[in-house]
């Protein structure tokens, strides 16, 4: 022991000393890996090989090569799937950036609202999609819901019925949910940018606008990033919301990839199609995050520590 | 002289650089009432009688305040959905917690050794896949563990998908405890479980409290696992059994609201007991 901590102390990195200690030390990592390996990893590679065979989720697996595969790349509902899938990124991004900066940017002034807006902006976080796409579904309804409770012709719309307005409700349910939370890291994010920056530009009489086009927005590049990449990937997982909401419908105009992978397999039982679904939404995911990585510029571990 | 000068400079551009900032406060205060008006109609609602719902203003309270709502979901089947959630919950998040402590202990530690390195990149690789793409074989492997329709099925994949998160955000808290204070426990003898839960775990306590909520909301929230892996309505948790409920009983939408809130309500308890640490977690976490 005593010796173990006198050559620790004489290297300058002293995370590093005797292999027993290291010994040691991995096995406190090994629960963590069993499980993560038994319903992660296994399953990873396990997608890759159901997407080989063919299984209607009850009887037995056969291998059957690249059907599965031939069937989903020459089936239309794939790439529409995918635009879908990306229409919903894109407009989710679009529509939620600019309204969080601006919001972050107020909350991080303002000091006498901030501990209540944090308090009311949690909740659509504590609140499972589940049950926001129950509760909207009935406010959206336009026999029984708040549009025509209020007789706002507006607002009487057939929201989930009409292709168009049911992917925008899909857009401003996942904002509704997530604006908030993304407002709170801005704000952060705002806080961090020292005040003597400001300071100088007002010296310079630089005004309001000038000052945020050229200290906020530039100095939050980090937390743009972060933001968006939560908001890029969290957006291929989008499942609870759409499948409770409107269940990819009307027709197909909101049958996101995950929800495309969810319909093969679990309503038709084509787990092999199902599987190489997924295996593409493995690879989008992956693809995101790599582009996401290379915008940032950042060690892996600092940009993935803003992936999660 | 400069001095004066310098100071009535730096207030008066400093009390130019306070003026309004009206498009963000307009905004704000907008998608403040966006966010409000619906939690205040899902709660009004689900205090009004059905037969009420359909003639007054949907905004305005209930004249004649009911609990029948409540009282019509809390005499179904809730109380069982409820402890279900309650099970896999706890059941997840306790033993995803203490895992990912001990494996980011060991990752901040030990982390020159290979084989730490090596279980390191694997958890930051789980974070960029989006785990639902691997359901189709977790499906599988609970069938084959005859695990199916069964809370533990449950319980066994929430903890493997917590784990990668978990690990990242412990482990960038362990790493800012002192180098010194690991030091001075070895030189006194203590082991590395013992420095683990006597030093490491205690002084990164916030941190475990926002992966601990964190982790109890995705699992408490959670609706593709229970949809897939489960079948009986007994061993349904809240989210699926809401969905089900809002199939049974469309119609009688404040009952609905009513099971929307009693499902929020813990996990607003819980919000509330750890707000501090978890915005205060939160934060640190996501400037670093």
């Amino acid at each position: 022991m005593i010796t173990q901590a006198t050559s620790a102390q004489r290297r300058t990195p002293p995370a590093a000393t005797g292999g027993a200690r290291n010994g040691y030390l991995s096995w406190l990592a090994v629960p963590a890996l069993l499980i993560f390996i038994g319903f992660g990893v296994i399953p990873l590679v396990g997608v890759l090989f159901l997407s080989f065979t063919s299984w209607d989720g009850l009887g037995e697996i056969h291998l059957s090569g690249l059907t599965s595969w031939q069937s989903v790349l020459s089936d239309p509902g794939l790439p529409h799937a995918l635009w879908i899938t990306f229409l919903v990124m894109a407009a989710s991004w679009g529509f939620q950036t600019p309204l969080s900066i601006l919001i972050g940017v107020f909350l991080a002034g303002q000091q006498r609202y901030r501990a209540v807006l944090a308090v009311v902006f949690f909740i659509p976080l504590l609140l499972s999609q589940a049950a926001i796409a129950i509760a909207y579904k009935a406010l959206l309804d336009p026999n029984f819901g708040l549009g025509a409770g209020l007789h706002i012709d507006l607002l009487v719309q057939d929201w989930l019925g009409r292709p168009v307005l049911a992917f925008s409700v899909v857009i401003f349910v996942v904002s509704w949910q997530f604006i908030p939370f993304h407002s709170l890291i801005y704000q952060g994010g705002v806080r961090q940018i020292p005040r003597t920056m400001y300071e100088a530009a007002e010296m310079d009489g630089a005004g309001r606008v000038r000052k945020f086009f050229s200290i906020t927005l530039p100095q939050l590049k980090y937390t743009i990033i972060t933001s968006s990449t939560l908001m890029v990937v969290g957006s291929l997982t989008f499942f609870d919301l759409i499948f409770v909401l409107t269940a990819g419908g009307p027709g197909d105009a909101t049958r996101v990839l995950a929800l495309d992978m969810y319909k093969r397999g679990f309503q038709a039982n084509l787990m092999g199609p199902a599987s190489a679904i997924a295996v593409i939404l493995v690879l989008v995911g992956l693809a995101l995050a790599l582009l996401l990585r290379r915008l940032g510029g950042r060690d892996p571990q600092a940009s993935q520590m803003e992936g999660a | 002289m400069d001095v004066t000068q310098a100071g009535t400079h730096r207030r008066v551009n400093g009390t130019r650089g306070e003026r309004p900032n009206w498009l963000g406060g307009l905004v704000s205060l907008l998608w403040l009432a966006v966010v409000i008006i619906p939690i205040y109609w899902i709660v009004i609602t689900s205090f009004k009688a059905q037969s009420s719902y359909y003639a007054t203003n949907p905004l305005a309270p209930p004249t004649e305040p009911t609990l029948a709502n409540y009282r019509m979901v809390i005499e179904s089947d809730f109380p069982l959905y409820f402890l279900n959630s309650l099970i896999v919950t706890i059941g997840a998040v306790v033993p995803a917690v203490a895992f990912s402590f001990m494996a980011a202990y060991a990752v901040v530690r030990g982390g020159t050794g290979r084989f730490l390195r090596g279980v390191n990149s694997l958890f930051l690789m789980g974070l960029a896949i989006p785990l639902q793409a691997t359901i189709i074989p977790v499906y599988l492997i609970i069938i084959r563990l005859h695990l199916y329709d069964s809370l533990l099925g449950l319980i066994l994949p929430s903890i493997a998908f917590a784990i990668p998160l978990s690990v990242l955000v412990l482990s960038n808290f362990i790493r800012d405890v002192p180098k010194e204070l690991f030091e001075s426990m070895r030189l006194d003898g203590a082991s590395e479980w013992m420095t683990l839960w006597r030093l490491a775990f205690p002084l990164t306590r916030p941190a475990v409290v926002t992966v601990t909520i964190y982790n109890a909301l995705q699992i408490w929230n959670g609706f593709l696992l229970p949809l897939i892996l489960t079948q009986s309505p007994d061993k349904r948790t809240l989210p699926l059994a809401l969905w089900s409920f809002q199939g049974q009983y469309s119609v009688n939408v404040p009952a609905v609201l009513a099971s929307v809130v009693l499902t929020t309500l813990p996990i607003l308890i819980l919000y509330v007991v750890g707000r501090r640490q978890l915005i205060s977690g939160l934060t640190v976490g996501f400037s670093k």
